[in-house]
């Protein structure tokens, strides 16, 4: 397992020889106040949350908040419906994801360790279908979804999320797999171990890193859908976060207080994902582009 | 290179005695037995319906009355169309901004930031943060930016600035530049991480060498580095133009396309046309040229996929 890494590059050494102090000095001269000025939306957004109404209205957007109201966040989580929202986000991404996940690991297992005819126009159907513009699929997702009785149902979503996940996880995943020395394989095989198994006693495991990276870009990629959300669902209670949002700012059209506090709790579970699997994550984006 | 013996071992480990005729055709099935489940959702979900829409542009459906074939009735509406060229000028001026902007602040970060001293992952993840959270939290704060009392106008005023708020969201001149700012805070921080992906594949040791020759540090960039980038900036291009044509939610969630379309873009009409009017036919046709458009950048992107398959 620790042998297998995903960047397959030659050897790196990204440390710079002779740092000399003031060169030093200049990068951090440089870089803090270019991060802080990048961040300034997102110090806002959280000074804002906290501040009153009324605080606003009489000082401006950038003064120091007068006093710091919690309570905003009480009223985006309960009144606004925000918990409702929350809630329907992990319903449609989790399932959506082990959907992708699971039917993509066997489409690149397929495709990166056999050969048969159609190969790589299947692998470069994959792939062509990740990058389509959605509107070329809009109208005849939302009448299937009509059809089958999904519309304005949670599977709606989590079907066509997981469904359409598969061209990107399958193109990643192809690429991991066929990066797996063969001989573990024919070794099984000697074994006497059937197809089936080896998928899931040694391609499986041995995907993990790969698996785990994909979960967490694939995570924050469905959870952040608004597009897909605005056509394929209709009622407030379905909503999932992100269309949830555009229906609290319209409840709470001037009250950017409420609005920022919603915003806030809506970032919350990618943020936290990102801090703590920020290796996989970038792991994964970089992964899609690296062939 | 390995990767060939690797690929092609599948069959010849299996002992002979074992490849009986049945083994052979049940072996010759495997693949599709794994592929069979993956291909039939995806052909339903997103390859079908890429087909299906084509087909509807040829037709008045409006979701109420009887869908009939109307041949190029549609496309012919679409050209003459001035909402249409003012999307697609749009969708031009998102292309633009978005090939060279990210990645001229990506590479310039990436090339700062390609260093291990303490807190450098903290930077790389600061700059990077806005692409984690999604684009309605975006649109949400950013249109608070730019309103007339809003942030920018206050620091621009607070600079120096005198006379009339700039209505960043309502000067049809501006409005779709203001989104467009949005968007590459968001796309910066992102080519920055492919740009740094593409650095650790620079062999230091060549830019070590041409130190040791005399080059100075921007001659080595210019000479070694910046072509060593060349594979991953090609790709950076054609990931940002598809990008740049898929761009909707923002557009939707500021300004829905507003004031009087001056901000609209392909994406957008086309989903007022389907969704609000119901002129579905119309807004078939609509999507039917921006994946036109698209698959023009989609197949530059896989012919370099084919040409590195080829290699093997």
């Amino acid at each position: 397992m620790a042998t297998t890494t995903i960047d397959a590059g030659p050897v790196t050494y990204t440390k710079r020889r002779n740092w000399k102090p003031l060169r030093i000095a200049i990068f951090y001269i440089f870089i803090i106040p270019l991060l802080f000025i990048w961040l300034i939306p997102i110090f806002m957004t959280l000074l804002t949350a906290v501040r009153s109404l009324d605080d606003i209205t009489m000082n401006g957007p950038f003064s120091w908040p007068s006093s710091i109201e919690l309570g905003n966040f009480r009223e985006a989580w309960s009144t606004g419906g925000l918990s409702r929202y929350m809630a329907n986000s992990f319903i449609i991404t989790i399932p959506a994801l082990i959907i992708c996940l699971s039917l993509a690991s066997m489409a690149g297992f397929a495709l990166a360790r056999f050969r048969f005819k159609g190969n790589l126009l299947i692998y470069f159907t994959f792939v062509g279908g990740s990058l389509l513009p959605f509107q070329i699929l809009m109208l005849p997702v939302y009448r299937l979804s009509n059809v089958l009785n999904l519309y304005d149902t949670y599977w709606a979503l989590i079907i066509f999320h997981g469904a359409f996940q598969i061209g990107f996880c399958t193109f990643v995943l192809r690429n991991f797999i066929r990066t797996i020395p063969g001989e573990i394989f024919d070794a099984a095989r000697i074994d006497g171990a059937s197809e089936f198994r080896i998928y899931r006693q040694h391609v499986l495991p041995l995907t993990l890193p790969a698996l785990a990276a994909l979960a967490t870009l694939e995570f924050t990629w469905i959870f952040n859908d608004y597009l897909w959300a605005l056509i394929l669902v209709q009622r407030d209670e379905l909503k999932p976060v992100t269309t949830g949002l555009a229906s609290l700012r319209g409840e709470y059209i001037q009250a950017y207080n409420i609005q920022f506090a919603g915003t806030l709790i809506a970032v919350v579970p990618t943020v936290l994902l990102f801090m703590f699997l920020q290796r996989y994550f970038i792991q994964g984006l970089t992964m899609g582009s690296s062939k | 290179m390995a990767q060939t013996t690797a690929r092609t071992s599948t069959a010849e480990s299996i002992p002979k005695a074992r490849r009986t005729p049945a083994w052979r055709s049940w072996h010759r099935l495997t693949p599709y037995m794994f592929l069979a489940l993956p291909i039939t959702l995806y052909s339903i979900w997103v390859i079908g319906p890429m087909f299906y829409s084509v087909w509807m542009s040829f037709t008045n459906a409006d979701g109420i009355s009887r869908q009939e074939f109307i041949g190029l009735a549609n496309y012919e509406r679409l050209f003459r169309d001035d909402v249409f060229w003012t999307s697609f000028y749009n969708n031009i001026r998102w292309l633009v901004a978005f090939i060279t902007i990210p990645i001229v602040c990506g590479l310039g970060l990436a090339l700062i930031l390609n260093n291990d001293l303490p807190g450098t992952r903290f930077f790389k993840a600061g700059f990077f943060s806005p692409m984690v959270v999604s684009s309605v939290v975006i649109g949400l704060v950013w249109s608070w930016m730019y309103q007339p009392y809003g942030m920018i106008n206050e620091l621009l005023a607070w600079l120096g600035r005198d006379g009339m708020p700039i209505g960043f969201l309502a000067d049809p001149d501006l409005v779709t530049w203001s989104i467009i700012g949005a968007a590459l805070w968001r796309q910066v921080g992102y080519v920055m991480l492919l740009y740094l992906a593409g650095l650790k594949n620079v062999d230091q040791t060549l830019v070590e060498a041409a130190r040791v020759d005399g080059a100075s540090s921007f001659r080595s960039f210019r000479d070694i580095v910046l072509p060593m980038l060349q594979p991953v900036t090609v790709i950076i291009v054609v990931i940002s133009i598809i990008d740049a044509l898929r761009s909707f939610d923002l557009v939707n969630i500021m300004t829905r396309g507003g004031p009087y379309n001056q901000s609209n873009v392909l994406a957008q009409f086309m989903y007022i046309e389907a969704f609000n009017n119901y002129n579905m036919g119309y807004g078939a046709a609509i999507a039917t040229v921006l994946a036109l458009i698209s698959i023009a950048f989609i197949f530059v992107y896989l012919r370099r996929m084919l040409r590195v398959e080829m290699e093997y």
